[in-house]
């Protein structure tokens, strides 16, 4: 049922036909549009569970299930399609939290209640998502890199934070929701017009190199990249393009500002899908795209990707322990890991990249999971203050507990999901690929460790002022509703591929290896 | 003398059409059916273009390929079937959006759709011209009833004065562009544009002829309302009826590329220098200027009054990148190709941005921005009819406006050198500008509150009229279908570039 792509097609486009059969159900029937969200979520999450078992590892640096149809004849820009080793984990982890999201949002609906609109937007996003993970073709890819943005850019605007904050430099006072719902999409509007500025750059010297015909195909554009054929100011421009627009979704110091506006703006649903999923679009594309296609570049900046990641990480964690919003010290964290995977790519070993790798799907289950955990326990106590909150542990037991062990695998305790994506970051730094500087990734891996020491610092931080302690006299007299069904329904796959992953590296190591040597055995030659 | 009836079919019946809305307006009947045989007479003639564009593939049709009229000053080829097209569709649409505007009040309507199918009548010839009087005549009748046309709100001293700017404005533009034209003329001694092409080699040098060349396409600049010509343009759009400045914002924009491109590629093709180099400076103007002060508005029609500038300076952008010396003609192909594909996207989705104007003006009379806050709550289809062609005019995908921008990024990038490629980079700038006024319109509607100064019974709703409802059907279903599929638009702008390479 793979065959000719029909497969992976589904599982990109089946959630937006879901989009269409909820649009199309009437707004008071609530319990019709959430079974059908659900029911079309859960298909294409059990077809890309099948597709992980039909997925042949042994051949796992090729590209699979794949199709290559014309699309835009005129431009030579085609549908092509398919999934390697790299991609494979990041479009299961992308239909699984979709479901996730649409099983906790069942009893938790942001105001203003819309649930039809609301699950529109998640459904969406979701073809958004996986569509960037499988995209072969540099178009394609950019099309589906910016479908993302409009439902983010709704779900945040319209069921975001309603609080009221003085915007900077402009002085004036906005509802937080509308701050940070525009800032996200200038900041990644912005990144990506540059972005395409340099595909489009690509396109049109790759004719000289593959028998005059200009392509967006990443394979063939890989495989020039691969033979030097690009050089010189060129690549550096175009390098620099691209840099742009995915240093901004990951994002990287210093375009990191707007994410966490926009993740302490979003709604429960929308931090998790944002953190989980939309940042990796920006890591996956330096691992899919630039290394790949600019290789020479790719070791030229690979010493200023590594600083501003390590900054990214010192930054962020100091940014962390100033915090006294929980949401947003949980954003910040991001920040900080998202830098370990940045270090892990900049690298350019095969160690640094599948770091990176499982650091991304690391991180989106675990603070996936501390942003749902954010978002239940502010709806309980009506505030995110962590000076207000305490004795969470002793209110609501289970949902401490649970806050607990995620915390536990955000600091990178072995045996969680978290070590290995740090762990090996670092390890790659020690032995960078060859003719980068070592003392420079050397000093860079000692200031990142030390980065993960003050990562265990604010998470222990957090606890203490969150979970240990007597609970304040301001919540004396209240009953809290510990961990409810759904909620229970959302976290516990979650609490699991945690553990899985902790104890069991191989379920991601087994796909990306391969693919991850292949790629830097043709692009570095190592 | 042998005429080729089967090319002239489409300006022969919108001819008729326009003297049959006369006479049923002379008739006992509803004045509505003026607006059913105007309609009827844009479908028929929309015929004879499709029996013209697939000749090869049918029997009744002899002669296929480029048909010339007139000693050269009339040509039929794909270029201008495609653009006559575009302005049949867009005049069309415009009645679409007119028949209930015109329903809604005391206004004289047998007379409004004469004249404005004489002015698409004007740019259905102005499309096929190729001389410098033929253009003149064909731009002219497209201008001229939208004079009358933008004043067609009389009680109202904002469509009078609107009427009188764009009618003053007008006629100093015509009488620029006539005196360079007969600069042009003079120097070259010819008026048809191969002619002027083939003449041209010897004189590039000559002032007096490069005065010529820069005074036509100022006259034109007015038309397309390029910085600083665009002064009218906001009070115009702002003051005449919405319909009407629907259509001078598609139908007669794209009149004046239409002999822009024309004039550029064919007739001033050994210019590319001085027309490059001149259009460079308008388009990064017109972009930059028309974005910024759009920021600023708070009236949705002023806004996209200043929208069309900015859109016009992208579509400007291709031109003023065609000014790098070694551009081989596959590449200016390339130019042409885009200016024509944006033009294509952008009529649909200007056109469905007015649609939504207007339904939401039928409502609430105002189109002040504060006043359409929290539309979603009681409009939410018109809200996501709204947010599709704002965002679709910002450019983000899948919406079809996404692949405009790429053509024209294309464009320049394709033709390369420093010039192009910041040209390339202010209109990214502008991109991301534009973005954050779409936006505005997008914010109030979805994420504001409803205002408390709105009545009641307002919000309950009236009805849209069913013509309104198959315009906004019509563009929507475009710019969503073109989004995911812009090959079909692509190969239409694809077909366009004939002329461009041919010598």
């Amino acid at each position: 049922m793979f065959d000719n792509g029909w497969g992976l097609s589904l599982i990109v486009f089946l959630p937006l036909v879901g989009a269409g059969v909820v649009m199309a159900i009437p707004k008071a029937n609530e319990e019709l549009q959430k079974m059908t969200a659900l029911a079309f979520a859960g298909v294409t999450f059990v077809l890309s569970v099948l597709l992980a078992f039909a997925f042949d590892y042994g051949a796992a640096d090729t590209y699979q299930f794949g199709a290559d149809l014309n699309w835009i004849t005129a431009i030579n820009s085609r549908y092509i399609i398919g999934v390697d080793g790299i991609s494979l984990p990041l479009v299961v982890l992308s239909t699984f939290i979709t479901v996730l999201a649409i099983v906790y949002s069942w009893e938790h609906w942001p105001e203003p209640h819309n649930p039809k609109a609301f699950l529109v937007l998640i459904l969406v996003l979701a073809t958004g998502m996986t569509g960037t993970f499988v995209a072969l073709d540099l178009i394609l890819f950019f099309v589906f890199f910016e479908v993302v943005l409009l439902p983010m850019y709704f779900m945040i605007g319209i069921w975001g934070d309603r609080n009221e904050i003085t915007i900077p430099v402009f002085k004036r006072t906005t509802e937080m929701r509308l701050y940070a719902a525009i800032k996200f999409f200038l900041f990644t509007l912005f990144g990506s017009a540059f972005m395409l500025l340099g595909f489009l750059a690509l396109y049109f010297t790759s004719g000289d190199f593959n028998g005059g015909v200009n392509t967006f195909s990443i394979e063939v554009l890989s495989e020039i990249g691969r033979a030097g054929l690009w050089g010189g100011t060129f690549s550096f421009w175009v390098f620099a393009a691209m840099f742009l627009g995915f240093a901004v979704k990951v994002p990287m110091f210093p375009l990191h500002t707007w994410l966490p506006d926009a993740h302490t703006a979003a709604p429960t649903v929308g931090s998790v899908l944002l953190a989980a999923i939309l940042l990796k679009l920006g890591t996956y594309a330096f691992v899919r795209i630039s290394l790949p296609i600019l290789p020479d570049e790719a070791r030229n900046w690979a010493w200023f990707i590594g600083v501003l990641a390590v900054i990214g990480i010192i930054y962020a964690s100091l940014a962390c322990l100033a915090q006294t919003d929980m949401k947003r010290l949980i954003a910040f964290s991001s920040v900080g890991h998202m830098g370990f995977v940045m270090l892990g790519i900049a690298t350019l070993t095969d160690i640094g990249i599948n770091a990176a790798i499982i650091g991304m799907v690391a991180h989106g289950v675990i603070t996936g999971l501390l942003f749902f955990l954010a978002g239940s326990m502010s709806h309980r106590y009506h505030t995110r203050e962590m000076a207000r909150l305490g004795g969470n542990q002793k209110l609501m037991p289970v949902m401490g507990g649970i806050l607990g062990f995620t915390a536990m695998a955000s600091l990178g305790l072995p045996g969680l999901a978290g070590f290995w994506g740090e762990f090996m970051s670092l390890l790659a730094a020690f032995n960078p690929l060859e003719g980068l500087s070592q003392g420079l990734f050397r000093t860079l891996m000692v200031i990142g460790a030390v980065g993960t020491v003050l990562a265990a610092g604010y998470l222990l931080w957090m606890l203490q002022k969150v979970n240990f302690g007597e609970p304040s006299e301001e919540w004396a007299g209240h009953e809290f509703h510990d961990v409810d069904q759904w909620e229970m329904a959302a976290w516990a796959p979650l609490v699991v591929a945690i553990l899985a992953i902790g104890v069991f590296p191989r379920i991601v190591f087994g796909a990306t290896n391969d693919a991850v040597v292949q790629l830097v055995a043709k692009a570095f030659g190592g | 003398m042998n005429i080729d009836y089967h090319a002239l079919a489409p300006e022969i019946i919108l001819a008729l059409t326009v003297v049959a809305v006369l006479v049923v307006d002379l008739l006992p009947v509803e004045k509505f059916w003026t607006a059913v045989v105007g309609l009827g007479g844009l479908f028929l003639s929309f015929i004879p273009v499709l029996t013209l564009g697939f000749c090869e593939s049918l029997e009744f049709c002899d002669d296929t390929g480029v048909r010339v009229l007139f000693g050269d000053s009339y040509v039929v080829d794909t270029f201008s079937l495609v653009l006559k097209g575009v302005f049949l569709g867009g005049a069309f649409i415009s009645i679409l959006l007119s028949v209930g505007y015109l329903e809604s009040d005391r206004f004289w309507q047998g007379e409004y759709y004469f004249l404005l199918l004489s002015s698409a009548l004007g740019a259905v010839v102005l499309a096929s011209s190729r001389d410098l009087i033929t253009l003149f005549v064909g731009l002219e009748l497209v201008t001229g009833p939208t004079f009358l046309m933008a004043g067609w709100r009389k009680g109202d001293a904002r469509s009078n004065e609107a009427a009188l700017k764009f009618f003053i404005i007008g006629v100093i533009s015509a009488a620029i562009l006539l005196f360079g034209m007969s600069l042009v003329y003079g120097v070259t001694g010819e008026t048809t544009f191969t002619g002027i092409r083939l003449a041209s080699a010897g004189i590039v040098d000559q002032p007096l002829f490069t005065m010529g060349v820069v005074f036509t396409l100022l006259g034109f600049a007015f038309k397309v309302s390029a910085v600083p010509f665009h002064f009218w343009t906001p009070d115009t759009y702002e003051g005449a009826p919405t319909p009407v400045t629907a259509y001078l914002s598609v139908v007669s924009k794209a009149a004046g590329f239409v002999g822009l491109l024309v004039l550029c590629y064919l007739a001033f093709a050994e210019l590319r220098n001085i027309w490059g180099a001149a259009l460079w400076i308008l388009a990064a103007l017109s972009m930059t200027v028309g974005n910024l002060i759009a920021l600023k508005q708070t009236n949705v029609v002023r806004l996209l009054g200043y929208s069309s500038i900015a859109q016009g300076g992208f579509m400007l952008v291709p031109f003023g990148a065609a000014v790098t010396a070694g551009a081989s003609p596959a590449q200016l192909e390339d130019a042409f190709f885009a200016t024509v594909t944006y033009l294509l996207i952008y009529a649909f989705m200007n056109l469905g941005a007015f649609a939504v104007v207007i339904a939401v003006r039928n409502r609430l009379v105002t189109a002040e921005m504060d006043a359409w806050g929290g539309l979603y709550n009681y409009a939410p289809g018109l809200a996501t009819m709204l947010a599709i062609f704002f965002l679709s005019l910002a450019g983000v995908p899948p919406l079809a406006g996404w692949f405009a921008k790429l053509v024209m990024f294309r464009s320049a990038l394709s033709i390369g050198g420093g010039w192009a490629i910041a040209l390339a980079v202010i209109a990214v700038l502008n991109a991301v500008i534009g973005f954050a006024y779409y936006a505005k319109v997008v914010k109030a509607a979805w994420f504001d509150p409803i205002p408390e100064a709105i009545p009641a019974d307002e919000l309950r709703g009236r009805s849209i009229v069913p013509s309104l409802q198959f315009a906004l059907g019509l563009t929507v279903v475009a710019v969503v279908l073109l989004g995911f599929f812009p090959d079909v638009i692509a190969r239409l702008g694809d077909l366009t570039t004939g002329f461009v390479s041919g010598f």
